[in-house]
């Protein structure tokens, strides 16, 4: 399988009268045809930053790429013009963003929203268009699809919103489709729903999915690789296998232990990870998880650990091997 | 991973975000970093130094002394801003007009605030029949022309009201009269604001909880959602009183406003467009006297809009 | 939808009648009509009384008022004063259109006096309403795009001071500029009295020249606010997930704004358009006073001065329905605009 999108060292800044903040700092990964990549993170670690600087979503000012490439076939995206990164937009690489309600234009029939793609990228004619709209409404799963072409946002519901957001971002079948945190804002029941339907478009479909979430349980269910994220860097990344099974960073360890589990116990206390997220306001010098390591070394505090491969596909950035509680 | 029941989280001080602020602190900081608000600020402040201060230098009577001698002079050494078409010194005269244009914007600011406020209050948190009535109330005051009502009102009360006597000076009773019939027109205004503030705050959970342990109304509402409302009834009424400043300047330019030899910036412009071609001093200076403190005013206004509103972008 | 606007409508009528009343007895206070009837020669007791008489003006507020309403023409009354009604009455009344007779220009009916003028004044505002309409837009979209940026800056601070100004002061500076200075200085200079030169006859060209300076006044005072609103809302909505969607869907810039964010944007400044034209039928009485336009506004104060009740009860209720209407016009093209709104 080829690689379609290889990020390499992506720094993203914010500039604020509070001072600079360091979202994204130093991110490299890739994701190649096909497959699904999940991308888990605690809220503010720098998933979204990320996905919306590749694609040149990010406001700025006050937003800046500082450096790093982000390389789509031969090209790299952040060094685009913009006229020709708003072909890539939509047509190669979609977007779904997490919050139906405020996604979706609200005084435009969704008709009009899924067309849009349609006429822009494909060329379609407005029949045409039409046509492949209510396909893909079907097919999300939205009965009566003709009818709900000249329907508004706020006469659907929550999950029937994101399906249809999923039809908008999948209409022109681009190669990837970075869904960020689709299903947290909606109930459990949809959510299975929703990465139901997804599983079966990536079947029919088979593009790539960057998934974005701070769900591991979701991961589970949907992705092929994994990658931990914190404080705006990659601290682990593995086939998903592996990290269920072998966890080797002390963060992802500490992410699954606290995953309540079916087999505790009334009274027993659920594992919380001790500390408060990471200051952006300041760059990271050493590892941004040290404070809250029940591994931490002299080390750790001091120098910044890079991605190292520890077996085949699994990569940490650690001084510590946990197995051992020694230097690695 | 083990932790103890009564392991309780620590925060590493290092880690700490940056001390938070009061609600205040915060709109200081917004409003200090409001370029224009922070102009509109000083050049208040000049202006108000220009009103009262000046009065140590030129007295009233200085200012209302008339000696058609040298009667439409244009700017000089011994007269500044000129002389007007009786020969009084214009300086003298925006000097003291500035202390009545402050006097009547701000007080009839106080006026339509003290109206609006209750009627908005009393509307948006009884609802229902009271709502209406009073909102219909209000409509009808709006729907009726402004300058309608000042000037029925302004002919009215004319004569009737004598002249007091404040901080030192005489003013004629018109200036009270003004000062009513600008606050008496200009509230519905604010009405119609705190009126949506009541509407949307009294549906919070935290009144309910005010409900339930027994407080009653009236503390309700000035203690509980009053307070909350403060930030855009502090816009309208900074806002109120530059319309204040221009109402009475729109009413003197048409002749009811406040009667000579009480000067005004509005009444120094009564008329001046006779003498546009030929003594535009008589005009000019005045004129740009209200822009500016009305301007003032506005920026000032804007600026803690901006600081003041909770959803505001800029940090 | 059309039982909302029934309902409106009907809603509407006792908001009338009590303004009509309260107008009606304000009207009381601005002075005797007879006063100034007479010109330069002091008109007889004998003529005032018989002029009162005839005005029914002798008659006490309520009975006045209820004629204003309904007519007198199922009455009699009595005009040469011996005490008993023998006169029919000729009026109908407001309730069946008929305004009255203008007190100042003797006999004319009001819907006369008023038609004559109105659609002066309907020139002069709606040609000022899509100046500021078409200009504060795209300064507005403009700012907003640009935010801080200089230009943004320089704009916003002359919208302000334009607003900052009162209205005669800015017609008085651009009078000084463009037409006394102009005209010293020798460059062709603008107008500023009246509709057109009597000399040339009211053509099209004369009477557009002549709207210039006024137009200007009008319109640059709402440019401030119309612009500001435009902005802000736009700045607001051009920060909502959405627009983040039309971008990631690959639209060009221009559709993102001009479709996606202005649709949503151009709401409150439908409300503010709806709520301020019919105020701008009252004519701009400074305005109008000014560049001597004889539009309504000059009417108004002019009729205001000599206690001309008709007519100005016929000008404020024609703009106390224009209120009216338009708020029901301003609610229902909101509602169209935002398919999320719905008055049941």
């Amino acid at each position: 399988m080829d690689k379609i999108l290889q990020i390499n060292n992506l720094r993203t800044i914010f500039n604020t009268p509070e001072g600079i903040v360091h979202a994204v700092n130093g991110v490299s990964f890739h994701i190649s045809e096909g497959e699904t990549l999940a991308v888990v993170g605690e809220s503010g670690c720098g998933k979204t930053v990320t996905m919306l600087s590749i694609l040149g979503l990010i406001p700025i000012p006050p937003g800046e790429i500082v450096s790093g490439s982000a390389y789509y076939h031969n090209k790299d995206l952040l060094q685009l013009p913009e006229e020709e990164l708003e072909r890539i937009r939509g047509r190669e690489i979609a977007m779904i963003f997490q919050d139906p309600m405020t996604s979706l234009n609200p005084v435009l029939t969704i008709g009009r929203q899924l067309t849009e793609p349609l006429t822009l990228h494909l060329g379609f004619d407005q029949q045409k268009a039409i046509q492949r709209a209510v396909e893909m409404l079907t097919f999300v799963g939205i009965p009566d699809a003709e009818k709900r072409l000249d329907a508004y946002p706020h006469q659907f519901s929550g999950g029937m919103r994101q399906r249809v957001m999923i039809a908008m971002a999948l209409g022109c079948a681009p190669s990837i489709a970075i869904a960020d945190e689709p299903t947290t804002a909606l109930d459990v029941t949809i959510q299975a729903q929703i990465i139901e339907l997804v599983i079966r478009l990536r079947e029919e479909l088979g593009m790539a999915i960057l998934w974005i979430t701070h769900d591991l349980g979701v991961v589970a269910g949907l992705a092929e690789r994994v990658i931990v994220m914190y404080s705006g860097l990659i601290l682990e990344e593995a086939d998903v296998y592996n990290l269920y099974e072998n966890p080797c960073h002390p963060y992802t360890t500490a992410l699954l232990g606290a995953l309540p589990r079916v087999d505790y116990t009334r009274h027993q206390r659920l594992d919380s990870i001790p500390g408060a997220p990471p200051n952006l306001l300041i760059e990271p010098k050493h590892c941004p998880f040290a404070p809250r390591c029940q591994f931490v070394m002299d080390i750790c505090r001091e120098q910044m650990p890079q991605l190292e491969l520890i077996g085949s596909d699994h990569q940490i950035a650690c001084w510590v091997d946990i197995h051992t509680g020694k230097s690695r | 991973m083990e932790t103890t029941p009564d392991a309780i989280v620590h925060l590493i001080p290092d880690e700490l975000e940056t001390p938070p602020l009061t609600l205040w602190q915060l709109a200081w900081r917004r409003f200090r970093r409001h370029k224009m608000a922070i102009f509109g600020s000083i050049s208040l402040l000049v202006l108000i130094i220009y009103s009262f201060g000046g009065a140590f230098i030129y007295t009233e009577a200085y200012a209302n002394f008339t000696e058609t001698g040298i009667r439409l002079q244009p700017p000089s050494a011994a007269h500044p801003f000129g002389t007007d078409t009786v020969g009084r010194d214009i300086l003298a005269r925006t000097i003291y007009g500035g202390q009545i244009s402050l006097l009547i914007g701000l007080t009839a600011m106080l006026v339509q605030l003290f109206i609006g406020v209750l009627i908005g209050a009393i509307s948006g948190y009884f609802g229902g029949r009271i709502d209406s009535i009073l909102m219909r109330f209000t409509e009808a005051v709006l729907i009726i022309p402004q300058i309608f009502l000042l000037l029925v009102m302004a002919k009215f009360f004319g004569s009737k009201i004598p002249d007091i006597t404040v901080l030192g000076r005489t003013f004629s009773g018109s200036v009270v009269v003004i000062v009513f019939i600008i606050g008496i027109t200009s509230w519905p205004y604010l009405a119609r604001i705190v009126r949506a503030e009541f509407l949307s705050l009294k549906e919070n959970e935290f009144i309910l909880a005010a409900h339930s342990t027994g407080t009653p109304t009236f503390q309700i509402i000035f203690r509980h959602i009053l307070p909350n409302s403060m930030a855009p009834i502090i816009v309208a009424a900074t806002l109120g009183v530059a319309s204040a400043i221009t109402l009475e300047a729109y009413i003197s330019f048409l002749g009811l406003g406040v009667r000579p030899p009480t000067a005004t910036w509005g009444n120094m412009l009564e008329g001046a467009y006779n003498y546009i071609d030929t003594a535009y001093w008589l005009w000019l200076f005045p004129g740009l006297l209200i822009t500016l403190i009305v301007l003032s005013i506005n920026f000032i206004g804007d600026g803690l809009r901006d600081a003041l509103d909770p959803r505001s972008r800029a940090i | 939808m059309t039982r909302y606007i029934i309902r409106r409508l009907l809603q509407a009528i006792p908001l009338l009648f009590l303004i009509s009343v309260v107008l009606f007895v304000l009207m009381q206070n601005m002075g005797d009509p007879i006063a100034t009837m007479g010109g330069r020669t002091v008109t007889r007791s004998q003529d005032r009384e018989r002029l009162t008489r005839q005005l029914g003006l002798d008659k006490p507020i309520y009975v006045q008022y209820f004629y204003w309403l309904v007519g007198n023409d199922w009455t009699k009354t009595d005009l040469d004063g011996d005490g008993i009604p023998e006169t029919q009455g000729k009026r109908r009344g407001v309730l069946r259109g008929d305004f009255g007779t203008s007190l100042v220009n003797r006999g004319r009916p009001v819907t006369e006096v008023i038609g004559d003028r109105l659609p002066n004044t309907l020139l002069l505002m709606l040609t000022a309403e899509a100046v500021v309409v078409l200009g504060a837009l795209l300064i507005g979209i403009y700012s907003a795009l640009h935010q801080y940026s200089a230009i943004d800056n320089t704009v916003t601070a002359i919208t302000f001071a334009l607003y900052s100004m009162p209205v005669f002061f800015f017609a008085l500076l651009v009078m000084y500029i463009f037409a006394v200075n102009f005209k010293q200085w020798g460059l062709p200079y603008l107008p500023t009295v009246g509709m057109f030169e009597p000399v040339a006859g009211k053509t099209p060209i004369q009477v557009a020249w002549h709207m210039v300076l006024p137009v200007a006044t009008l319109a640059f005072p709402f440019f401030a606010t119309y612009s500001r609103y435009t902005r802000s809302s736009m700045l607001e909505v051009l920060s909502q997930d959405y627009i983040r969607t039309a971008k990631s869907k690959g639209l060009p810039r221009r559709d993102v704004i001009f479709v996606h964010a202005l649709k949503n944007a151009a709401l409150p400044i439908v409300t503010l358009i709806g709520l301020d034209l019919p105020f701008l039928l009252g004519g701009a009485i400074v305005t109008e006073r000014i560049f001597a336009w004889p539009g309504m506004g000059r009417l108004f104060l002019d009729h205001l001065s000599r206690a001309d009740t008709p007519v100005v009860m016929g000008i404020l209720m024609l703009i106390a329905v224009a209120v009216i209407v338009f708020q029901i016009i301003t609610d229902i093209t909101y509602a169209w605009l935002d398919p999320r709104i719905r008055y049941d």
